[in-house]
């Protein structure tokens, strides 16, 4: 949102190419009316963010529906960048998430796309408001496919099954995937909530990826005595704790 | 004629009606299903063969002679019986008469209150309920990837709104007849055509109908909706390849449309796709009742929906017509 004066710099995201074309020629058209530079395409929410990792843009056309990560989770996580470009939703038909731009004034195009319309939007880019998490987490009710981790002013983003076990600790979570771990600022029980289906929890601190429990076994004698959850592919054993351990019955039966 | 179609059909519900009756309520009367049943065949039998006749005539009339076929059946068996296993038979006719009077009017009358409740009338209202509904989400994305091709390939721009231009005229049109299957394909084509040019490489389209009785008679509107369940869940969640196959054969005097495309966990429980197979279902038994099916199975990262239809030709058509 920085060089004011200077063009426009712009990203398109839509999967479907010749979606993307017309973007194009319509941008170009209004080219005369607005400076604007297509600066990158991308055909899904992943390329996106990678993408954005790498170059600078002011403003994002973001189609919703994409494969592998649709535009909503793509804006969620865009949340976490530190040059955060504006966002400029575009659908073809979804009456559902129309509804809700129209509710908290969040800009959007429906395709196919009128010049003046698409003139209009980028003329108020500077003003545009960010999509609050709360409207995107009500548009993207199932659970999120990636987990977003900001490092070194790098955005990473982690497919959930990867995901061995979350943890928490002090005043973050740590997530943990085959190769390493990471730190999340998210709540646990919100974690929990969101992302039932494919974890369980098997101590108060701690979520483990059902696809990643390998089996439970009893620990030794003394202190270590109960249960404890082997990880696939992971030489730590992670507790089962008392109250949890009705979780073992169940993959049993499973 | 006013009884339609279901005259054959009478008796077959003649007998699961009469005879679980009989069975149920008076068990005393078990050994008489040995007797019903192969009257209830024979009746099904006789009446099949007057079928023809039984259709020109008057409702009431109809009644007269379906109750007189079956008093005859039932007195011409008595006396059967009667010289037969004189020990086993009651010898009054009166009571077979009787019965035989009743069960016959009891199946009549609940057929009448069916046929009511299926009248042509109400059965077209509600089949034009069910049309098939394209997702506007295909509309708009395809009107949209016409009006990319406009400026740099205005000849394909063309084809694709002449498919665009076929594929409305069937959706808007009164689709309460049968079509053929061949015409189906054509057009599940077109709409495919259209799809392609949005999704390119993503989609693959394997058809398997060089067999295909291209004659049959289909409901309009049965395979193309499929097809678009199919993209919608099966290919446009992936930023890979989705292939699409489509299978139409003829066996055993029944078609068969059989679909695959791949499955994908999230989605394929949307209710837009419930609603569709629902719709198909409705219509499917509403053209031919219980001789249709439709049936979705699950294997491994594979959705299948399996069509099976009696095979009616189009030539042969005129009778359905008729009644």
């Amino acid at each position: 949102m920085s060089n004011r004066g200077a063009a426009l710099r712009v990203v398109v995201a839509d999967d479907e190419a010749p979606a993307r074309n017309r973007i194009r020629d319509v941008l170009q058209d209004c080219a005369h009316s607005v400076p604007i530079e297509v600066v990158g395409e991308a055909s899904d929410g992943r390329a996106l963010l990678e993408l954005l990792d790498s170059i600078a843009c002011d403003v994002v056309l973001l189609d919703i529906r994409m494969p592998e990560m649709d535009g909503i989770e793509a804006a969620q996580h865009m949340q976490k960048l530190a040059r955060r470009p504006a966002i400029v939703f575009t659908t073809a038909y979804d009456a559902y998430a129309v509804q809700a731009f129209e509710l908290h004034a969040v800009d959007y195009l429906v395709k196919p796309i009128r010049l003046h319309r698409l003139e209009e939007a980028l003329s108020r880019v500077q003003s545009i408001a960010a999509p609050s998490p709360d409207m995107l987490a009500q548009l993207h009710p199932g659970p999120r496919k990636h987990l977003s981790v900001q490092e070194r002013g790098k955005l990473i983003l982690v497919p959930v099954d990867q995901i061995l076990f979350l943890r928490a600790e002090q005043k973050y979570v740590t997530l943990r995937t085959a190769q390493r771990e990471h730190i999340l600022e998210e709540s646990l029980t919100r974690l929990e909530e969101e992302f039932a289906q494919c974890f369980v929890r098997i101590h108060r601190s701690c979520l483990v990826g059902r696809e990643h429990v390998e089996r439970f076994e009893r620990g030794d004698e003394g202190a270590d005595s109960g249960w404890w959850v082997v990880v696939r592919g992971l030489e730590e054993r992670l507790p089962v704790s008392r109250r949890q351990q009705h979780v073992i019955k169940e993959f049993a039966r499973s | 004629m006013r009884i339609v179609f279901i005259i054959l059909t009478l008796c077959a519900f003649g007998a699961v009606c009469t005879g679980s009756q009989w069975n149920q309520s008076f068990a005393a009367f078990t050994e008489m299903l040995a007797v019903v049943q192969p009257l209830l065949v024979l009746s099904i039998l006789v009446l099949w063969i007057c079928d023809p006749w039984l259709r020109r005539l008057r409702y009431s009339d109809g009644l007269l002679a379906v109750a007189l076929i079956e008093l005859t059946l039932v007195a011409g068996a008595h006396s059967v019986a009667l010289s037969m296993f004189p020990s086993f038979v009651a010898a009054d006719l009166g009571r077979y008469v009787v019965l035989t009077l009743g069960a016959t009017a009891l199946v009549l009358f609940y057929f009448h209150l069916r046929s009511r409740a299926l009248s042509p009338a109400l059965s077209e209202a509600r089949l034009q309920a069910l049309q098939a509904r394209i997702r506007p989400h295909f509309l708009f994305n395809s009107i949209n990837a016409v009006l990319s091709l406009i400026r740099l390939e205005p000849r394909r721009a063309e084809v694709a709104l002449e498919d665009l231009a076929d594929l409305f005229r069937v959706l808007m049109a009164d689709n309460r007849e049968l079509s053929s299957l061949q015409r189906e394909v054509e057009l599940t084509r077109q709409y495919l055509n259209l799809e392609q040019l949005r999704l390119g490489e993503r989609l693959r389209v394997e058809w398997h109908i060089d067999n295909m009785p291209a004659d049959a008679l289909i409901p309009p509107l049965v395979l193309q909706p499929l097809v678009e369940n199919a993209v919608y869940h099966g290919v446009e969640p992936s930023s890979g390849l989705g292939v699409i196959s489509i299978n139409a054969y003829k066996s055993r005097g029944e078609v068969h449309l059989v679909l695959r495309n791949p499955y994908r966990l999230e989605g394929s429980h949307h209710s837009g796709n419930k609603m569709a197979l629902i719709n198909i279902r409705e219509r499917l038994s509403l053209h031919f009742d219980a001789e249709a099916g439709l049936h979705t199975s699950v294997s491994e990262n594979t959705y299948q929906v399996h069509i099976v239809m009696p095979y009616k030709p189009a030539n042969g058509g005129q009778r359905a017509k008729a009644a």
